[in-house]
């Protein structure tokens, strides 16, 4: 029969003589083979102290931004709630009142903005469908919890940290991602 | 006086009791750890590492966890027998150190205190008999757990034992007639002054490691435990430190017999290329503890490794190997040891 590739090997079929009876060399071989694993590299990484790289383009949890002054980026168009395919966003429009102008960029602003996130597919049309830049995707992900109703995130957990307040945690919030529109 | 009490001589047995008894367990407790990390490192993986560094403490972890599970003991079974049973397999697991020659005699106090907790002229045959006792732990915890697995797990073990003791007593013969004692002290001063007792009897060597491994239960002779088959052999029905027990006395077997195999061939305490002599008394009764270490360090690897590279044997394989292989092999081996001592006893060279 011919062989389809050429890893194949033949199956020895003729009785055992004594020696091989013993198994002892057989077994001496196998025991070199598990030895040499000792000095092979290991694949594993050890996961909370060290992660791999992400992709550029990875969806992990969302992020509600805000601009270089720390004002809240979000107008509460509901536009990132119409382009959810799993329906998982829900927000409160409300008017900027006179005194809040270093909280929120223009007149309107999400009072209430909710992402289920066991609803969530992390499909990212949210962050394309955003003309303000308000909501993107970050690194972050895996988040865990006791309890279902702790994964409705609200804007407490949403929000990226103060730019000028926490420049650090900022920073890391951002992450190294690529929003997809600037990879084209 | 007549029944005059040689206190200090109390006090240094107890306190070498106690030394050995928890050295054992401490190394039993470790050697599951090194098991594990062994396991990882021979299969790419990185084996225990998050309770404390490089995973030290897990092996305490482990500990505390068994303690804290529910003690299960099933409805149907023999209570007592059922408790009997683990207590049995740690108890013979312990007794076989107490005529382990552990080091040479130490100077202290103004006393010479051997580190050997019981210099009995039948050594060796107390050995046998402690560890063949140790299987009366697996049969009769399986025993008393009326389940069927644990049955044939206990069964199992059983005959296992039966058949590659035969074959282990054999090998001891031959090299009985090479030493001409039973004490391990003995034994030991021999290898001192002349060679390791591999030299005479590699064969017998051979026969006494795989012996070995079918008296611990180890693998690839696990088939008292073989969880793939019988779920978990003689304890399935166990839990908590009873299982503990089981589990731990495995452990002490594999250390107790390294220790045996290296004082039997491998000269005990004798530290190779080292006249103990000419050098300070209590120093090289130290290192001499170390290098008996060193050598049950080697032997504890070889059972991991060996047990995490071969498969299971089939039970039909097992008896094969004991009865129609082992024990013809080592009949030879004692016949063959024999003439060569006739013939050097009528001043044959060679």
């Amino acid at each position: 029969m011919q062989a389809l590739t050429n890893r194949v090997k033949q199956v020895d079929r003729r009785k055992m003589n004594f020696l091989e009876k013993l198994y002892l060399v057989a077994i001496f071989k196998g025991m070199l083979i598990t030895f040499s694993h000792i000095f092979k590299k290991k694949p594993t990484i050890n996961y909370p102290e060290k992660t791999r790289p992400f992709s550029p383009v990875f969806r992990g949890l969302h992020i509600l931004n805000r601009d270089e002054e720390g004002r809240e980026n979000c107008t509460a168009c509901g536009l990132c709630a119409v382009a959810c395919p799993a329906e998982a966003i829900t927000m409160e429009a409300a008017e900027r009142q006179t005194g809040e102008e270093n909280l929120y960029r223009e007149e309107k602003y999400a009072a209430k903005y909710e992402i289920n996130m066991l609803r969530c597919i992390f499909c990212g049309l949210c962050e394309e469908a955003c003309p303000k830049d308000a909501i993107y995707l970050s690194e972050t992900f895996a988040p865990a919890d006791y309890q279902r109703k702790q994964f409705i995130y609200k804007k407490e957990e949403l929000l990226i940290p103060h730019p000028l307040e926490a420049p650090d945690a900022y920073k890391k919030a951002l992450g190294n991602r690529v929003k997809r529109e600037n990879i084209n | 006086m007549l029944l005059a009490i040689d206190f200090a001589l109390i006090i240094e047995k107890l306190v070498l009791i106690i030394i050995v008894v928890m050295a054992s367990l401490v190394i039993a407790m470790y050697a599951t750890y090194g098991e594990r990390k062994i396991a990882a490192v021979l299969q790419d993986r990185r084996g225990p590492n998050r309770a404390g560094p490089f995973g030290i403490l897990q092996p305490l972890a482990d500990g505390l966890k068994l303690f804290f599970k529910e003690d299960i003991i099933p409805d149907f079974s023999s209570k007592f027998l059922f408790i009997l049973g683990p207590s049995l397999a740690m108890l013979t697991a312990i007794m076989t150190s107490a005529i382990v020659p552990w080091g040479d005699k130490v100077h202290l106090f103004g006393r010479d205190i051997s580190l050997q907790i019981a210099d009995i002229n039948v050594g060796i045959l107390y050995v046998f008999a402690v560890v063949s006792m140790g299987v009366y732990g697996i049969m009769i915890g399986s025993w008393a757990s009326n389940n069927k697995f644990s049955l044939m797990g206990g069964l199992r073990a059983a005959s296992q034992i039966i058949s590659y003791e035969l074959a282990m007593g054999i090998t001891i013969i031959a090299l009985l007639m090479v030493t001409g004692t039973l004490s391990l002290k003995e034994m030991v001063l021999q290898q001192q002054a002349g060679y390791w007792n591999i030299v005479y009897q590699p064969l017998g060597f051979l026969l006494f490691l795989i012996c070995a491994f079918a008296e611990c239960n180890r693998a690839p002779f696990d088939l008292s435990e073989a969880e793939s088959e019988l779920i978990g052999g003689y304890h399935t029905e166990y839990s908590s430190m009873k299982l503990g027990f089981y589990l731990f006395s495995e452990y002490i077997n594999m250390f107790i017999s390294s220790v045996i195999m290296a004082t039997l061939f491998f000269g005990g305490y004798d530290i190779p290329f080292v006249n103990e002599a000419d050098y300070n008394q209590n120093l090289m009764a130290g290192l001499g503890v170390l290098a008996l270490m060193a050598k049950v360090v080697c032997f504890i690897f070889l059972f991991m490794w060996v047990r995490w590279t071969i498969p299971r044997f089939r039970y039909d394989q097992l008896m094969n190997l004991g009865w129609r292989i082992l024990i013809p092999i080592s009949l030879f081996n004692m016949l063959v040891t024999g003439a060569i001592i006739l013939l050097k006893q009528n001043n044959w060279h060679f």
